[in-house]
């Protein structure tokens, strides 16, 4: 048969090309219909999203944009806003001014690069930790080491100082190894512990004291030559440094005032054209009030008040100019008058800056003149001792043999021995010192203070929280009793109870005439307190591992301490990591309530700012930006925990 | 004949004590045991030498002096001259009012929000997660603090209110007025026969959930389904208006009015209390939507498909085959959310606000000087209550465990 016509028109020869989804089914308006408008409540939905969306940023982003950054006070950011024209703004000078002081506390300035130096080498120390495929393993040293080094960068003190606090682990090795030959292994670790705790009670404290007598000695004259030396020169530098200040102050109170001046020239400026803009509406309100045909209605009370408003607005605005009686400035000048105020900003913040500096230097010259001074009367102090000592110990070792004395005077006469004896070490320990200058707990604070808080209770918690979740699981009664009880009642009372237990109470449960540190007793609460919510975190890791490890660790022959650190620790601890870090973010989060108990973090900052002079009534700028603070610090580390998750569990398919 | 002889009999060694694995548990207990009693000791020694010491004793007699300070807001009768025990059975009140308002608003705020999270709705999937985030991630005191902020800053003073051109007016048919000294609402004045209406209504609810287990049996009996929501719907309120009207309106309102420079009459629900809940409501909120989110994502995807093709609607398939499953993921971290809630209820010194913590472990404290008696009494309440509501949690997990292996 032959083919078909030849002049059939329909026979095609290759197909047609394939044309574009129509409009609906692809692209941004499918994705919209499926999305946004894809039944008819959700259609409301939107719209009434998109609007709440648009009045709050119609509300918020002109007030956070356009703010003010170059301002000494609250007072003088509003004289900014009034001569720019703006109804208002954020004052977020405020936060220029203090930032640093948010971050760091009262931590002296020239010594910022030491916490800066320990938050980084905290990631250091953690990324064998968090990221152990990454790392080389030999990192895990540095990690047991971090602690020691950043406590030694935070608070200061000698070289040696970590070294020596270090020194306890070997040595309680040691004692663990040559008594693991002897006796069995129970035996040989109770000796580890023995031992290192003998060195950190009394051990170290005798090297590092004649370390600092070795050192110290020897440095006697030159450090009593260096401060007199520095009483003598330095009252004139501090007088020429305040005078320099003082005169930059003076430039400061002059430019201002011209500044004001021209912000009264805008000022009126601005009342011209406010009376201007606001006659008319005024003339349209009144005309519409008369106009209206029930006087009683709600319409015509609001038409009223809108009129009183706006007369009592003129007014106002009028006796701004009648009160300024000087020759008006055209409304032309507006642009000019804004550009040289804005010039004389500028003016103003280089002379603040160079006031800030001034300021610093005063201070670290003051602070070193009061040093010296204090070094000179200990130095004074220490040669008087150190002829007084022996004839004290005399006097005591006297006394005390006497059957007639009373046991008030030996108490005494030995109390006034060893407080000598502690002046002197004390001194030997600043003579010797060399490395860090000392910090006072009292110094750090802020969101610094929060960081430490948080980190040293998370790390110190882990050892107790595993021990506890393990003893909550055994066999044995008693321990598995007190586990419980404790992780219940650490649970059960909220951390601003533990916090007034640490302030008010830790001093009850020790021996009597200790007291130590506030800092140091806030992070031994926050420890015990993380230490219960790490456990259960724990039990619940342990709880997740199948019971077929349990079993092949048992069925290997390893006893309980062996299958522990071999098997079920590791792996179990993996699943916990998403965990602990949830745990810790909730810690972070709850180091805020430090400010109940008188430690300045960043809440405590806010109340000091807020009720300075300069600042007082401010609240919405210091709030959003310590907010944005915890925000961007337990976004990033929630997001880190779920992508953690994400990954361990692929692992566990 | 050989004799089967006994195996020799072992003596006991005093080193099994150690390496016998049958009397080293014991050991272990008993060591431990001394040293947890010699801690103690050496705890209440050291704090019997202190207290001694510092001239104080520790007896609870505190609790029936007179207190001498004011609580402004309080559940109960309460004066200046009445002890500080009853000042401490003010603060508990507070707290436990705090923490009921707040769960149930937490609760709202969050099932809302968990919801809305997944629904297939883009813009408000993303609002409500802006929502989540922005409250997990930011501490409770600051958001405490902010709220209170708001409601005392940004709020009209009474005095606006006045005159015949006020800046603020009352919301709500001029029921409820915001000020920067608190919210007046109307107030509830139980007249005569309000006791029958209440018992009314008790019945009413009880015959509610009688009703529904009755339509359950029948409809697992032959088959018919009743109308379960409009007859519960009818039941809630026909009887309790019909009683209402019979008995001549026995409940009335007391509305707050403008006398002077103050509201008075209504309930005056003062800055602080509403902060606090609201505050730990929505930061509450916050984790409870995460935890319902988290429960219904959990539910595979195949129950839904499979629901789906028995030919059951989507909102039965939601009440009968997902949410059923979801209520085991969803409510142990549900109800220890409760718990912090209460817990962060202690944050009210934030405020102003006067719970057990301001009163008995403030106050009380600083007048009596007795620390250590207040901190304990402090303590045990705290403890007595997470340890109920642990309980309850307990109770429930074990309703539904499923039994393994």
């Amino acid at each position: 048969m032959s083919d078909t016509s030849p002049h059939a028109s329909f026979v095609r020869k290759e197909m047609l090309p394939e044309q574009a989804p129509p409009a609906t089914a692809a692209g941004p308006i499918r994705w919209m219909r499926e999305n946004l408008f894809s039944s008819i409540p959700n259609a409301i939905m939107t719209i009434i999203s998109v609007y709440v969306i648009y009045w709050v940023l119609s509300h918020v982003m002109g007030w956070l944009f356009l703010g003010v950054w170059n301002a000494s006070s609250l007072n003088d950011c509003r004289t900014v806003l009034a001569a720019f024209g703006r109804e208002s703004g954020a004052c977020w000078a405020v936060i220029e001014d203090r930032w640093l002081q948010l971050m760091f506390g009262f931590y002296p300035s020239d010594q910022y690069w030491r916490p800066i130096l320990a938050f980084i080498l905290m990631f250091v120390a953690l990324a064998p930790v968090l990221f152990s495929d990454k790392v080389p393993a030999k990192l895990i040293w540095f990690s047991m080491v971090y602690p020691f080094i950043a406590v030694w960068l935070i608070w200061g003190g000698s070289v040696w100082s970590p070294v020596l606090m270090i020194a306890g682990f070997p040595i309680g090795y040691l004692a663990f190894k040559i008594i693991g030959k002897y006796a069995f292994s129970g035996l040989a670790i109770a000796a580890a512990i023995v031992a290192a705790a003998l060195w950190w009670i009394v051990g170290w404290g005798a090297v590092d004291t004649a370390l600092n007598r070795m050192i110290g000695e020897p440095r006697f004259e030159t450090v009593m030559a260096e401060s007199t030396a520095q009483i003598e020169a330095l009252p004139p530098q501090i007088a020429a440094s305040e005078a320099a200040r003082d005169a930059v102050g003076e430039e400061i109170t002059v430019i201002s005032a011209e500044r004001d001046a021209v912000a009264e020239q805008i000022a009126l400026i601005w009342a011209r054209l406010n009376i201007d803009e606001w006659t008319p509406e005024l003339a349209e309100a009144s005309a519409e009030l008369d106009a209206i045909s029930d006087p009683e209605s709600e319409e015509a009370a609001r038409l009223r008040g809108d009129v009183l408003q706006l007369e009592n607005e003129i007014s106002e605005a009028q006796a701004t100019i009648d009160a300024a009686g000087s020759v008006l400035p055209s409304v032309d000048e507006l642009e000019t008058l804004q550009d040289e105020f804005a010039s004389y900003q500028g003016t103003l913040a280089s002379m603040r800056n160079e006031m800030n500096a001034h300021n610093i230097e005063l201070n670290s010259l003051n602070s070193e003149l009061s040093d010296a001074t204090r070094t000179l009367s200990q130095l004074d102090t220490l040669r008087a001792d150190q002829a007084d000592l022996p004839m004290l110990r005399d006097e005591a070792r006297a006394i005390s043999r006497d059957p007639n004395a009373t046991a008030d005077e030996v108490a005494s006469a030995e109390d006034a021995v060893s407080a000598v004896e502690r002046r002197i070490d004390d001194t030997y320990g600043i003579l010797g010192l060399t490395g860090l200058e000392f910090v006072e707990s009292r110094a750090i604070g802020g969101f610094m203070l929060a960081i430490i808080i948080g980190v040293a209770g998370i790390v110190l918690s882990f050892p107790i929280g595993i021990a506890l979740a393990l003893g909550r699981q055994s066999d044995l009664l008693i321990i598995k009793m007190f586990c419980v009880a404790f992780i219940e009642t650490i649970r059960g009372v909220p951390l601003i109870v533990w916090l007034f237990t640490a302030q008010l109470l830790l001093n009850y449960f020790l021996p009597p005439g200790t007291t130590f540190d506030l800092l140091l007793r806030v992070v031994i609460m926050v420890t015990l307190f993380a230490s219960a919510y790490i456990a259960e975190v724990i039990r619940g890791g342990l709880a997740a591992l199948p019971r077929g490890q349990y079993e092949g660790a048992d069925s290997l022959g390893l006893d309980y301490w062996q299958s522990m650190r071999l098997i079920i620790l590791p792996q179990s601890l993996k699943i916990s990591i998403p965990g602990i870090v949830n745990t810790f973010i909730g810690l972070f989060k709850d180091t805020t309530l430090v400010v109940f108990i008188g430690l300045f973090d960043t809440i405590g900052l806010i109340n000091a700012i807020r009720a300075d002079t300069d600042w007082n009534g401010i609240y919405w700028e210091l709030f959003i930006f310590v907010g944005l603070l915890f925000f961007v610090c337990c976004f990033s580390m929630s997001k880190y925990s779920q992508h953690l998750e994400r990954k361990l569990r692929t692992d566990h398919r | 004949m050989a004799s089967i002889s006994e195996p020799p009999a072992e003596s006991f060694r005093l080193s099994q004590l150690i390496y016998d694995t049958r009397y080293r548990s014991m050991t272990i207990q008993v060591v431990a045991f001394i040293l947890i009693m010699a801690g103690l000791y050496w705890l209440v020694n050291n704090t019997v030498q202190n207290l001694a010491t510092l001239g104080k004793d520790f007896n609870f007699g505190f609790l029936s002096s007179r207190a001498g300070y004011d609580i402004n807001q309080r559940l109960v009768e309460y004066t200046s001259a009445s002890t500080h025990g009853r000042a401490a059975f003010v603060g508990i009140l507070n707290t436990l009012l705090v923490a009921f308002v707040g769960c149930i608003l937490a609760t709202i705020f969050g099932v809302v929000a968990g919801v809305l999270r997944l629904s297939n709705n883009w813009i408000v999937a993303r609002i409500m997660g802006v929502y989540v985030e922005t409250f997990r991630n930011i501490p409770t005191l600051l958001w405490i603090i902010v709220v209170f902020a708001i409601l005392t800053e940004s709020t009209p003073s009474p005095r606006d209110f006045r005159g015949d051109a006020p800046e603020a007016s009352m919301a709500l048919f001029d029921t409820i007025a915001v000020t920067n000294r608190g919210v007046y609402t109307p107030a509830p004045v139980f007249g005569d026969g309000s006791l029958v209406l209440g018992l009314v209504f008790v019945l009413s609810i009880i015959g509610m959930f009688a009703f529904r287990s009755f339509a359950r049996k029948r409809q697992a009996a032959t088959g018919q389904i009743l109308p379960v929501f409009w007859i519960s719907l009818g039941i809630f309120f026909v009887p309790t208006f019909i009683f209402y009207f019979l008995l001549g309106a026995p409940v009335t309102l007391d509305y707050p009015t403008l006398q002077g420079f103050n509201f008075q009459g209504g309930t005056h629900l003062r800055g602080s209390f509403i902060a606090l809940t609201l505050a730990l409501a929505l930061y509450t909120g916050a984790f409870i939507a995460e935890n319902v989110r988290g429960g219904i994502l959990a539910i595979s995807k195949g129950q839904t498909e499979a629901a789906s093709a028995l030919g059951l609607r989507p909102n039965r398939v939601m009440n009968l085959v997902v949410l059923p499953q979801a209520m085991r993921v969803i409510v142990p971290p549900l109800i220890s959310q409760y718990l912090n809630l209460t817990k962060n209820s202690s944050l009210a010194i934030a405020v102003g606000y006067m719970d057990v913590r301001s009163t008995l472990g403030g106050i009380t404290i600083n007048q009596t000087g007795r620390e250590l008696e207040g901190m304990l009494l402090l303590g045990l309440f705290y403890l007595i209550t997470s340890l109920i509501i642990s309980g309850v949690m307990n109770v429930y997990n074990n309703s539904v465990k499923l039994k393994e292996r």
